[in-house]
């Protein structure tokens, strides 16, 4: 591979192009003129875990972006279906990794192109501190597996490719197991940050908020078992883990409904919910937590 | 007689100055606000809005200042029951002492310190507007009863709940009161923390199906607590829920509880869904989603001590 556009260029979709930049032609779709400028002008900054500064080339326009190998979609959900219009009829030759949180993001982008499509989550995490600056916090993996017309083998190249520019990457034949891992413990802890305004930190595995965030992945659990997906890793272990880090942690959904921004609870607990729904499992506690997130985002206005 | 109002607040204050219009009544009042204690010794506790009355009502910061009363009538916030009680318990030993608080607890704690207790459930609200003066919100009716494990006599409850009535706050001393109360708890525990979790009026809750749809969730839970321990509730609290909704009555009303979490004071919250979860565990009765709602509540708190 030799070219590849991010989409999306966010937290993690900054931390993509900045690192690729240093292996491979990185171009980078924005949604602001100004940000586009931005980038080309001063180039993209990593702080943190890295301190290095990538030229990339961006654009509001796909067509100025040349003809990538790989597309990664790093948008967030609410702004997904509008991000994936905006590729429809263009990069031809490439294949296309959604690395968003929750599930059905590849099902979105699928309607809007017949390409190959790639399945990732993420775990690394930073914080966007400017239009051209991120800082790298987390250097946990994005894990990648076949969607559709890819192979195991595809999954590998991205996920080497993405190795070599310096972050971590692992290759899966499914992604599921990995995929509602990440979902359970995303439904669980960001609509817990969001509702209390608490880091997630050692209070997620204590005390009455330990009580009700395993109660949430248990409930998690039993539709993923209803479903057919066996969990990779343990969501209530990636809690205790997660917060045994010795530092707090702002989900991003806090930060959404601190900034009175949409959430992405749609796509993360809204899943969890509708699989529930269709396996016929009751998840009396994530419905409780998916209203009431939707109704904090509701009193903004 | 004598009555001391412990917690003169805005519902304390209801009935301090109600029971002060009448003549055979000495009306005392215990609060921990000095500007709030000055102003009522100074120019009497008026009370403007639903009704305007001044109220001639000797007040103080110190309770040992009080002399011994007949009755007691307990409004703080349920979480300073203990040390008020603590404090006053002295001009009660002859007397009986009921709560209008909100919330489960209030009786049992009131019991560790007096003989004789009424459980009691009040609907009227208002605000303190200024030290002194109180805007009365909302009318309403006020139910007292025996505290079954050290009850006051039935004639005593009478002799009080006649005392409000004849005062302008209508009381109805009953058998059994645990019904109103549940019926209050489960009205505040199903509707205040969800106000507090979202930001949204008490209407506005309501008019959104996902939310009601939690809201009576987390009603049918207090109710088997309720049924579990024999209690007839005196009317479903949906009615009350749907009531409270319409834009005439308090589709507006910020919940106390949302209020607390603005102004970030403790809130209630343990004695209201954390009681439905306690009764709920004593009784052998699931309460997973009041449980859930204190949690996300407490875990609100907590976060302001970041």
């Amino acid at each position: 591979m030799t070219q590849v556009v991010v989409a999306g260029a966010g937290t993690i979709g900054g931390l993509f192009a900045a690192h690729l930049a240093r292996v491979v032609d990185v171009g980078v779709l924005t949604r602001r003129v100004d940000h586009a400028r931005t980038l080309s002008e001063r180039g993209l900054r990593v702080s943190g875990r890295g301190d290095f500064t990538s030229r990339v080339t961006a654009s509001t326009d796909p067509g100025e972006l040349g003809d990538p190998d790989l597309v990664i979609v790093a948008s967030k959900g609410g702004d997904l279906e509008a991000l994936a219009t905006r590729l429809e009829g263009r990069f031809p030759n490439a294949t296309v990794m959604t690395v968003l949180n929750g599930l059905g993001a590849e099902e979105v982008v699928a309607a809007h192109g017949d390409w190959p499509i790639l399945s990732a989550v993420t775990f690394m995490s930073g914080t966007r501190h400017d239009d051209a600056h991120v800082e790298y916090v987390l250097d946990t993996a994005t894990w990648i597996g076949p969607f559709r017309g890819t192979t195991g083998a595809d999954a590998s190249a991205a996920a080497e490719l993405i190795r070599l520019s310096g972050l971590e990457a692992e290759a899966f034949a499914d992604l599921l197991p990995a995929q509602w891992s990440k979902l359970i413990f995303n439904a669980t802890v960001n609509a817990v940050a969001a509702l209390t305004g608490l880091p997630h930190d050692r209070r997620f595995a204590e005390g009455m908020l330990g009580d009700l965030v395993r109660a949430l992945v248990d409930e998690g659990k039993a539709v993923a078992a209803a479903v057919g997906v066996d969990l990779r890793e343990d969501p209530w272990e990636m809690n205790v883990h997660a917060t045994q880090r010795g530092h707090a942690h702002y989900p991003s959904m806090l930060e959404d409904v601190v900034a009175h921004r949409p959430t992405e609870i749609e796509l993360i607990t809204g899943s969890l919910v509708r699989a529930a729904d269709r396996a016929g499992v009751a998840v009396p506690l994530h419905t409780a937590l998916y209203a009431l997130v939707k109704a904090k985002e509701a009193s903004y206005s | 007689m004598k009555v001391c109002i412990v917690g003169c607040g805005a519902v304390g204050s209801l009935f301090a100055a109600n029971l002060a219009q009448l003549d055979d009544v000495e009306v005392w009042a215990f609060d921990t606000s000095q500007p709030h204690v000055d102003a009522i010794n100074a120019h009497g506790l008026r009370l403007s809005g639903a009704g305007d009355v001044v109220g001639n009502v000797r007040a103080t910061t110190d309770a040992s200042a009080l002399p011994a009363c007949d009755f007691g009538i307990v409004a703080t916030k349920a979480m300073h029951t203990r040390s008020a009680i603590a404090a006053t318990a002295h001009a009660f030993k002859e007397g009986s002492v009921a709560t209008v608080q909100n919330g489960l607890g209030n009786e049992e704690a009131l019991a560790e310190y007096v003989g004789n207790v009424i459980r009691g459930t009040t609907f009227p609200a208002g605000r303190i507007v200024e030290p002194g003066h109180v805007q009365w919100d909302v009318k309403g009716d006020t139910t007292l009863g025996p505290f079954e494990p050290r009850p006051a006599t039935a004639a005593d409850i009478e002799r009080l709940a006649d005392a409000c009535t004849r005062g302008g706050m209508p009381t109805k001393a009953v058998a059994d009161a645990r019904g109103p109360q549940w019926r209050k708890v489960i009205f505040n525990a199903s509707t205040n923390p969800i106000g507090a979790l979202t930001g949204l009026t008490h209407g506005r809750v309501v008019e959104r199906p996902d939310l009601r749809t939690l809201v009576t969730g987390l009603v049918d839970e207090g109710k088997a607590v309720a049924a579990a321990q024999g209690i007839v509730l005196d009317a479903d609290p949906e009615e009350l829920i749907d009531h409270a909704a319409k834009p005439e009555v308090a589709y507006d009303h910020k919940a106390s509880m949302l209020q607390d979490v603005e102004a970030r004071r403790s809130t209630e919250v343990d004695y209201l869904n954390g009681g439905i979860v306690r009764f709920g565990r004593e009784h052998g009765v699931p309460t997973p989603l009041n449980q859930a709602i204190w949690a996300l509540v407490k875990g609100v708190e907590d976060s302001w001590t970041i």
